[in-house]
């Protein structure tokens, strides 16, 4: 018996210098910031304070780190892909061969969704619920960091993938049976199902603790009516995550069963039937598509009604509007597989459903467009993300109200017209919306705001890349262009690829720009400085307290008079200024003590995903036992909470005194 | 505004470039119908989309925080007609397009068979690892990555596949089906005009996916009938034998035909085992 499995030497890709190099960059950046943080004397810090915390802000700037990170690998590979299709036509076979090319949209498509767009949108919820909601943590922290761990060991596994064996050549919906045993033998299909698996159930802990805390924990006086739009957002978000990610869960085991018992759940052979996959993935990819937007929705409202000076209009409206489409989310699933055969029924039924949901999302355009009018909008950074993502989402709706027609998606179902279409949504709908809440909280998670002019430059690159890069596919997809071609006779689509080139190239111009944002932001912080804690002028709780917050959120919990509370707090103080102050009595507080729980039990977890894959079975039984170890001495923990003591609590309160009281 | 002209130009250009290919050059009534619901609803949608996406950039121009002639209106958040309004407008919207997908999806649904006088071609395809094999069960002929059919006759496709799934597509001629090994999907499309389309796979299959497309040939009845003729007068014959080595994986396979087919092969294949095994009847495990 072989005691590494399947691993061996041939598993690393000596022969392709493309992936050596992006590997060979990889692990150098990574060792180098290692060796610097080791070199500094940051190890003990970064433990202490941050790999090992379980506080809700610091866990939501750690998935956001992870995210971003993950922005730039997801985008390597977006760029080779449209490169390969800028030369590859005619006879021409462009510089990646189909192997190569066929795992990098695979990864392209699953490190996006997964590694990128959630961990934006967890994190963004991890960092702001609490403090919209005006509470000190969510309900279960320890749980909530072992989330954050379990989602970063997912993206450890598919990382390492680049450089030890393959990824996927099955496209990110790894549809059976090209996905079985069978068809792809190699490991690549394992690494995929290995890191959803694991990441997926960080994304199920993180539902179940959002849902819990938005329903049991909000401020003293904050009813669900009173509830920032955010997080009515999250709760919808959160509600689908529950629901939906174990169908994700329970499907890709049936695949897992497939490939490692000889299960036939899926496989052409013994009663086994694709197109039961086909529908479970959907049923758990449809709501997926709005768990991811409806957060970054709720950023939209924020943003509007924040740099409007104005309430959001239509507040129950858009709550409305919010919970149907949380509904409504299942009813549509199979719009994805029109193509598949289903009876005239059938089909006529989901069309019309998913058309419906255009509805409520079209009620929402219509009431950003209200909280803007009479406002007096300040074209800050996150508006100009709102305003680019109202113009160009409800075209992105358009072309998908013509995708849920049955007989128009026949005919441009798995085109280029579709890949247009889903970045049409996801990039102005999810992504504008993400950028746009990181400009929005930095300066309430690290007390001083990011660079206007550069985020600026960042909104123009991407928007106008944005268009010129998925414009020409709607273009090439009517022309007949499938997508995930690795080569293409039709000289005349070339032109068009060429175009979205350009865009890609344009969005990498915004990429920078951000990049230098940031840094441009750090070395000017001092004068970037907010020292009011409320550098927008904003209408809800998070701006109450000081930037950045105490590890405590709020010295004494707010109480919660009506919707905006913060705002109206300022308003009715600006009424009656010389109200004195009142003195105010602290409490010591409890807070949760860091563990390290998650990082170890992510240890573990990699370790196990990695030896599964490989097919090393001691290994994998080790991971495991080392998890429940893990487990179990938390479980036997002495204490888990710390107590801060009223005296540093009103030390920090004299630093950064209040200037409303709630 | 630039927004708008870059997807007015985009949109004209690509209409004029798909004058030669494409869904926007239709050949044949399914193709057409479906285009002309394509036109339809976009028309409908961009009635609503177009004004909204100039009021929000008017709005927002005008209400910036420097204009000092517009009005702020602090708590403006709630008016009952307003409410009204924008749920009314995209509902009606909806129930304008929906009436279109109900319609639509019953008129051009793929089994359905074409209203005509002319007797329907049947034709039997299978997607094989990466080429398609197109059998004429009542010709008794079979074509690789090649197929040949009359102009102004429906044509009456029963698909399968040997293995994994693919998508059968002819932009010009309508709309496409996927390809299930052990199971048949039915389309039915005409060409009505002579010419050569491609087709293709639309579900990505694998490493040789990007060559698996094919010529459809669409010829006058006479033509068609000289086509019969040559084919069956050389080339190979298909049957189980000759079969199991075209089902092994290859790529970017020259077009060819076969002088006779097996008659039955395509329900022998919707029976048989995996590709690996292709005609055994029962799994060997």
């Amino acid at each position: 018996m072989n005691l590494l499995g399947k691993l061996n030497w041939d598993a690393i890709p000596f022969d392709q210098p493309i992936v050596m190099g992006a590997s060979g960059g990889m692990i150098l950046a990574i060792v180098s910031v290692l060796g610097l943080v080791t070199l500094k004397g940051w190890v003990p810090y970064l433990w202490r304070e941050w790999l090992t915390s379980v506080d809700h802000k610091r866990i939501g700037v750690m998935y956001l780190v992870l995210a971003l990170l993950m922005l730039l690998r997801g985008f390597s590979d977006a760029i080779m892909m449209r490169t390969q299709q800028a030369v590859a036509a005619g006879g021409a076979q462009g510089y990646l061969p189909p192997e190569h090319f066929d795992q990098i949209f695979s990864a392209h498509g699953t490190i996006m969704i997964f590694f990128v767009a959630m961990p934006f949108v967890i994190g963004l919820m991890n960092f702001a619920v609490p403090l919209q909601l005006g509470i000190r943590d969510v309900a279960f922290p320890t749980l909530n960091s072992v989330s954050l761990w379990l989602t970063a060991s997912g993206i450890l596994l598919i990382n390492v993938s680049l450089v030890v064996g393959e990824f996927a050549k099955t496209g990110w919906v790894a549809y059976p049976p090209l996905s079985e045993l069978q068809f792809s033998p190699g490991v690549g299909v394992d690494y995929y199902l290995w890191a959803l698996q694991i990441s997926g159930v960080g994304t199920l802990l993180t539902g179940i603790n959002f849902v819990t805390t938005i329903l049991k924990m909000r401020a003293p006086g904050m009813g669900y009516m009173r509830m920032p739009v955010f997080c009515w957002t999250a709760l919808a978000s959160n509600l689908l995550i529950v629901a939906a990610f174990p169908v994700l869960t329970a499907t890709l085991a049936m695949l897992l069963l497939d490939r490692y018992l000889g299960f036939h759940f899926f496989s052409v052979e013994s009663g086994g039937n694709p197109m039961m996959y086909v529908n479970l993935f959907w049923v758990w990819g449809h709501p997926e598509v709005y768990i991811l937007v409806l957060p970054a929705f709720g950023i939209y409202s924020e943003v509007s009604a924040t740099f409007s000076g104005k309430p959001l209009f239509g507040y129950r409206s858009m709550v409305a509007a919010t919970m149907v489409i949380c509904v409504l989310a299942y009813t549509v699933w199979l719009h994805h597989f029109f193509t598949m055969g289903a009876s005239a029924n059938v089909n006529a039924f989901f069309g019309i459903a998913s058309m419906i949901i255009a509805v409520p999302t079209g009620v929402k355009i219509f009431n950003w467009l209200f909280t803007m009018y009479g406002g007096r909008i300040r074209f800050t950074v996150p508006v100009l993300w709102t305003i680019g993502f109202m113009v160009t989402f409800i075209f992105g709706g358009l072309t998908g109200v013509l995708l849920a027609l049955p007989p128009v998606d026949w005919q441009v179902h798995n085109s280029l017209f579709l890949v247009a279409h889903f970045h049409h949504v996801i990039i102005p709908g999810v992504l504008f919306g993400v950028i746009a809440g990181y400009n929005y909280w930095f300066p309430k998670a690290f007390g001083f705001k990011l660079d206007e002019r550069w985020g600026k430059a960042a909104f123009w690159c991407w928007f106008v890349g944005f268009h010129l890069a998925f414009i020409p596919l709607y273009v090439t997809g009517l022309m007949g262009m499938t997508r995930r071609l690795q080569h293409y006779d039709v000289l005349s689509w070339q032109p068009w690829l060429l175009v979205a080139e350009v865009g890609a190239v344009v969005i990498l111009a915004g990429i920078v720009c951000q990049i230098v944002q940031l840094v441009v932001s750090i070395r000017a912080r001092e004068e970037l400085r907010d020292v009011t804690g409320d550098p927008w002028n904003g209408r809800t709780l998070e701006w109450s307290t000081a930037s950045p917050p105490p590890a405590w959120n709020f010295a004494v919990l707010p109480h919660v008079a009506g919707a905006d509370a913060y705002w109206n707090a300022k308003q009715r103080m600006q009424a009656s200024p010389n109200q004195p102050a009142q003195a105010r009595e602290y409490k010591p507080i409890e807070m949760p003590k860091n563990s390290a729980i998650g990082f170890v039990n992510a240890f573990f977890a990699v370790v196990t995903g990695f030896a599964l894959i490989w097919h090393i079975w001691w290994m994998a039984g080790a991971g495991l036992l080392g998890a429940f170890a893990t487990l179990l001495v938390f479980a036997f923990r002495s204490e888990e909470e710390v107590e801060v003591p009223v005296e540093q609590i009103a030390q920090f309160e004299r630093v950064h005194p209040a200037e409303v009281v709630l | 505004m630039r927004y708008f002209l870059i997807v007015v130009v985009l949109i004209s250009a690509a209409m004029l470039s798909g004058c030669t290919e494409g869904v926007l050059d239709p050949k044949g009534p399914i193709a057409s119908a479906e285009r002309l619901i394509l036109f339809n609803s976009t028309g409908i949608m961009l009635a609503i989309v177009i004004p909204t996406m100039l009021a929000t950039l008017a709005v927002a121009f005008w209400f910036r925080s420097s204009n000092s002639r517009a009005t702020y209106l602090p708590d403006f958040n709630y008016s009952g007609r307003l409410e009204m309004l924008v749920w009314s407008i995209p509902i009606m919207t909806v129930l304008l397009v929906g009436g279109v997908a109900w319609v639509g999806s019953y008129d051009l649904d793929p089994p359905k068979p074409i209203t005509s006088t002319v007797k329907p071609l049947r034709v039997q395809v299978v997607s094989l690892d990466w080429k398609w094999l197109f059998i004429y069960p009542e010709q008794g002929i079979a074509s690789v990555n090649q197929l040949t059919i009359p102009v102004g006759t429906p044509v009456s496709f029963e698909l399968t596949s040997s293995g994994v799934m693919n998508s059968f597509f002819v932009p010009q001629l309508g709309g496409q089906i996927y390809t299930m090994a052990k199971m048949v999907t039915r389309l039915n499309l005409q060409a009505d005009h002579p010419g050569t389309y491609r087709g293709m796979s639309a579900n990505y299959s694998g490493a040789g996916f990007s060559d698996m497309y094919f010529a459809v040939d669409a010829v006058p009845d006479e033509k068609f009938a000289q086509w019969l003729s040559a084919t069956r007068s050389a080339g190979p014959v298909l049957d189980a034998q000759s079969y199991s080595a075209l089902v092994k994986p290859s790529q970017a396979i020259a077009p060819f035909t076969y002088r006779a087919a097996a008659p039955d092969l395509f329900n022998t294949i919707l029976s048989a085992g995996s590709a690996a095994d292709p005609l055994s009847i029962s799994p060997t495990h």
